[in-house]
């Protein structure tokens, strides 16, 4: 398992480019149903007056 | 295409898709992983090698969204359609993600293999532009509180700032000073990383596409709920 995580001596360029890249695509994600959902929940409130 | 460009249709027609869509990208992106991490070493670059399957998606994801703003943009000149400006809107800011995922993942595997972050090369210093083309096309539509000015002058300096895409693409052949040439097409890519390269690349082409297609789709709604708001205050 250190072999894995070493990735040949680059794990310290490898990782972080796969953590900064999940963590953006994540967040984008999550923020982009968050503001579907909130834009959804406003409409219908709207609608019912 | 105009026939979809009713917002009603639209949102029918995406809602349908979604799905689809977004099952695609978690799927190539897990199975351009599983190969990603088992392929082997490169001979040249090791095991860096595997931040390809991430900076050439995103850079083509990046490219892809400017390109997708670039032509809603002569929809919204030619046939003054507002939902042309809505999907243009809504595609900036994913693309300035892809791009400074591009220029990050770039720089992460530039350091170990090239000695450097960064580099005023043909290509970095396009890509960056890119970024700030970004940038500004969404700071030129906060700018603007009219929303029909506001949509006439983001449609122009996106297709102004097009002119850069080129230029990132041919870059490599233009300027041979740092990054490399491209490999992909011209079938210079070993098999064992072409298949988890192109499944990341498809895979994040369909995430943008979902992520774009859900925020035009809450664009929509917002705009009915601000009509609804006007109609009765």
């Amino acid at each position: 398992m250190n072999g894995f995580w070493d990735m040949g001596g680059y794990g310290a360029f490898i990782w972080p480019a796969y953590g900064i890249s999940l963590l953006a695509l994540a967040g984008a994600t999550l923020w982009t149903l968050a503001a579907w959902r909130r834009a959804k929940a406003r409409l219908s409130a709207l609608e019912k007056k | 295409m105009l026939r979809y460009a009713n917002p009603a249709k639209f949102f029918s027609l995406s809602g349908m898709l979604l799905p689809f869509l977004a099952a695609g990208a978690a799927l190539c992106v897990a199975l351009g992983l599983c190969l990603g991490f088992t392929a082997p070493p490169d001979y040249q670059q090791g095991m860096t090698v595997t931040i390809m399957f991430i900076h050439v998606p995103a850079v083509i994801a990046a490219e892809l969204a400017y390109g997708a703003i670039a032509v809603a943009s002569i929809f919204s000149l030619v046939n003054r359609h507002p939902l042309a400006d809505v999907a243009a809107r809504t595609a900036a800011p994913l693309g300035a993600l892809f791009t400074a995922l591009g220029l990050i993942t770039g720089a992460l595997w530039g350091r170990p293999m090239w000695g450097t972050y960064w580099q005023w090369d043909g290509r970095l210093t396009s890509f960056l532009l890119l970024l700030f083309l970004y940038l500004g096309y969404m700071a030129l539509w906060n700018a603007i509180e009219d929303e029909t000015k506001a949509a006439r002058a983001a449609a122009i300096l996106a297709l102004v700032g097009a002119a850069d895409i080129p230029v990132v693409k041919f870059s490599v052949d233009w300027w041979t000073t740092l990054h490399q040439g491209e490999s992909i097409m011209s079938g210079q890519i070993a098999p064992i990383f072409l298949k988890p390269l192109l499944a990341m690349i498809l895979g994040y082409q369909l995430l943008f596409l979902t992520l774009w297609f859900i925020r035009i789709r809450t664009a929509i709604l917002e705009r009915r709920a601000r009509s609804l708001m006007q109609a009765a205050p």
